[in-house]
């Protein structure tokens, strides 16, 4: 079975309705994208997930339906989400957001794990002590990520992590992000317009155009594919 | 670098403390009794903005009822006192739970609304609080005014050397502001401050890495309450009376969160710092209207004027500290220590 089941999603804001009903699903270890214009309904299906929106349908995860959950509740059962526009806390030091991280953790080990994070992303490390709202955009994403991370959660949701860095600092995170799922075997869920850079550390990917899934299929059947050239990677 | 600096600090920050400290301790020996009292005004005055700032600083809720809560605490002390005849010191903790729990009850409704509707609903409770006391207490002459018998203010037989009850007073609310002061500090370290303030900066943020927003908001408002009602319960140790009017009771309300502000929202020590001043402002500012040093005779008389001079001050303060005595502290203190020392190597490291 997988990790996360989700069948006939629906969600929106009020009268409003945004996701017209999607199936998708990740399993053990997997990377999947969601790709997605402007508008398309990317972050509204990971807010659906997260339970920051009124939604229904099904969704499964670790066996266990957390549709209609609250978020805590969601983050409680081991998904972390990374969202659009970073949510760092700007007033609390890096290290601050980073135990702030682990705040549904009562284990010993958060501390070995900071550290870990810190070689991960060494830019972190210089600035413990410093204020989140003082760093870049490249670093409050990294930060955001390894508070994610910081959770031990067994799914990571990043809505479009690479919004907004420079090419560079996009595909150093992406690598990062590569690297991540391979040696912890987090799963990942990463909705993004950056086709090129996502489809690469995929296994798996769906096409969502106004809160419907029109294409799904393998990594490199999607970069394969004639529309989602055209529309996402600009060939 | 950063790590000498850091024990730098840690080093200048006990040294003073421990003068301050030191200084704290003599203080009544030497006083007169009137200004062992208003000093320790002062000191529960900075204990009900340690509980505030806690809400307001750290967690983003303003209240202007927090003088309700006070209300309950002195309330509490005095019945228990009059009526029971507990000793005071007994029924500090009764006070602070009391208050607490009041706390509660008021933060859950309290959590449908925000910002200046919150604001509204605390000033509510303000103003209804002194009714509901006209209500229920039974006090002096079947007013809502109870006070306890002179004899209660002396300190416990198991105290040593023959305090006055004014120095008693002044000895004991100094040791609970230091323990509640310790509060604040291991609070606003730990997990739940963390949670408290990434509440008030970005609620989506802390509901997504597990923080149950409602829990967090109604502690925040139930802590602050109980700071508030061991002030209050403080307060009858020093006036020998609980009373509460409309004016008064709102009047109290703001001056807390005054003394949030000017002596720094969000910090550790800045409340204590701002009960202080708000404290000896206010005395200042009336005595000065009383008893004009110049000017003679043209503002005696109008003691109405005196809010006034008291604003007028507080938007010079403010004016010069806008981020409270605190906050301007740790300007001036980065100023002399980067000037002391070289700045550090910038940009070493790449990005991963
Ligand atoms: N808070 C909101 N209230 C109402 N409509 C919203 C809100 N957020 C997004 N929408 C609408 O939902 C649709 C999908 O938005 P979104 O999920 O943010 O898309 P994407 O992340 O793919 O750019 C858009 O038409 C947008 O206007
Ligand atoms: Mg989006």
């Amino acid at each position: 079975m997988s990790l996360l089941e989700v069948r006939s999603l629906r969600a929106g804001y009020g009268p409003v309705e945004v996701l017209r009903g999607i199936d998708f699903h990740v399993d053990e270890g997997e990377v999947v994208v969601i790709l997605g214009a402007n508008g398309s309904g990317k972050t509204t299906t990971l807010r659906a997930l997260s339970g920051m929106v009124e939604t229904s349908g099904e969704v499964v995860f670790d066996g266990r339906s957390i549709a209609g959950a609250r978020p805590e509740q969601v983050a409680q059962a081991g998904v972390a989400h990374v969202p659009q526009g970073r949510g760092t806390v700007t007033d609390l030091t890096v290290e601050e957001n980073l135990r702030l991280g682990a705040y549904t953790r009562r284990d010993k080990e958060v501390g070995t794990d900071l550290e870990r994070w810190y070689e991960m992303f060494p830019r972190l490390a210089e600035r413990r002590q410093q204020q989140a709202g003082g760093m870049s955009g490249g670093e409050q994403q990294m930060l955001a990520i390894a508070r994610a991370m910081m959770a031990r959660p067994r799914l990571v949701l990043l809505d479009e992590p690479s919004l907004g860095l420079a090419p560079l600092i996009t595909q150093g995170l992406f690598r990062t992000l590569g690297d991540m799922n391979r040696d912890l075997g987090t799963s990942m869920l990463v909705v993004e317009q950056n086709a090129t850079l996502a489809l690469a550390i995929a296994t798996r990917g769906y096409v969502l155009e106004t809160g419907e899934i029109v294409v799904e299929g393998t990594a490199t059947e999607l970069a394969g594919n004639d529309d989602v050239r055209k529309a996402y990677l600009g060939i | 670098m950063a790590e000498r600096a850091r024990r730098q600090r840690l080093i200048v920050g006990t040294v003073v403390g421990l003068a301050i400290l030191g200084y704290l301790l003599w203080f009544p020996q030497q006083q007169a009794p009137a200004d062992v009292r208003l000093w320790t005004t002062a000191i529960y005055f900075g204990i009900a903005a340690m509980g505030l700032n806690l809400l307001t600083g750290y967690n983003g809720q303003v209240s202007i009822g927090h003088g309700a809560f006070f209300g309950i605490g002195a309330y509490t002390t005095a019945i228990l006192v009059n009526d029971h005849g507990w000793s005071l010191l007994a029924t500090i903790p009764v006070a602070a739970a009391l208050a607490f729990v009041v706390g509660v009850a008021v933060g859950i409704p309290a959590l449908r609304v925000k910002g200046l509707y919150l604001a509204l609903v605390t000033l509510g409770l303000a103003v209804v609080f002194p009714d509901l006391t006209k209500k229920f207490v039974r006090g002096v002459g079947g007013t809502n005014l109870v006070r306890v018998p002179s004899a209660s203010l002396r300190p416990p037989e198991w105290m040593p050397g023959g305090l006055q009850p004014d120095q008693w007073g002044f000895y004991l609310a100094l040791t609970i502001s230091l323990a509640l002061l310790g509060g604040v500090w291991l609070i606003v370290r730990g997990r739940f401050g963390r949670a408290l303030i990434a509440v008030r900066d970005h609620e989506a943020a802390a509901t997504t890495v597990g923080v149950d927003l409602a829990r967090t908001k109604v502690l925040a408002f139930a802590l602050s309450a109980l700071y508030a009602g061991v002030a209050g319960a403080l307060s009858v140790q020093v006036t020998g009376i609980a009373n509460a009017e409309k004016i008064g009771t709102f009047n109290l309300s703001i001056l807390f969160l005054v003394a949030v502000v000017i002596g720094g929202t969000a910090t550790v020590f800045g409340p204590l710092i701002g009960g202080f001043l708000v404290v000896m402002i206010q005395e200042q500012t009336t005595d000065f209207v009383a008893d004009p040093p110049f000017l003679s005779g043209f503002l005696s008389g109008k003691e109405v004027l005196s809010p006034a001079i008291f604003g007028i001050m507080l938007i010079v303060l403010m004016y010069f500290l806008p981020d409270g005595i605190v906050g301007g502290f740790r300007r001036l203190l980065r100023r002399i220590l980067t000037r002391r020392q070289p700045a550090e190597p910038l940009g070493a490291s790449v990005a991963p």
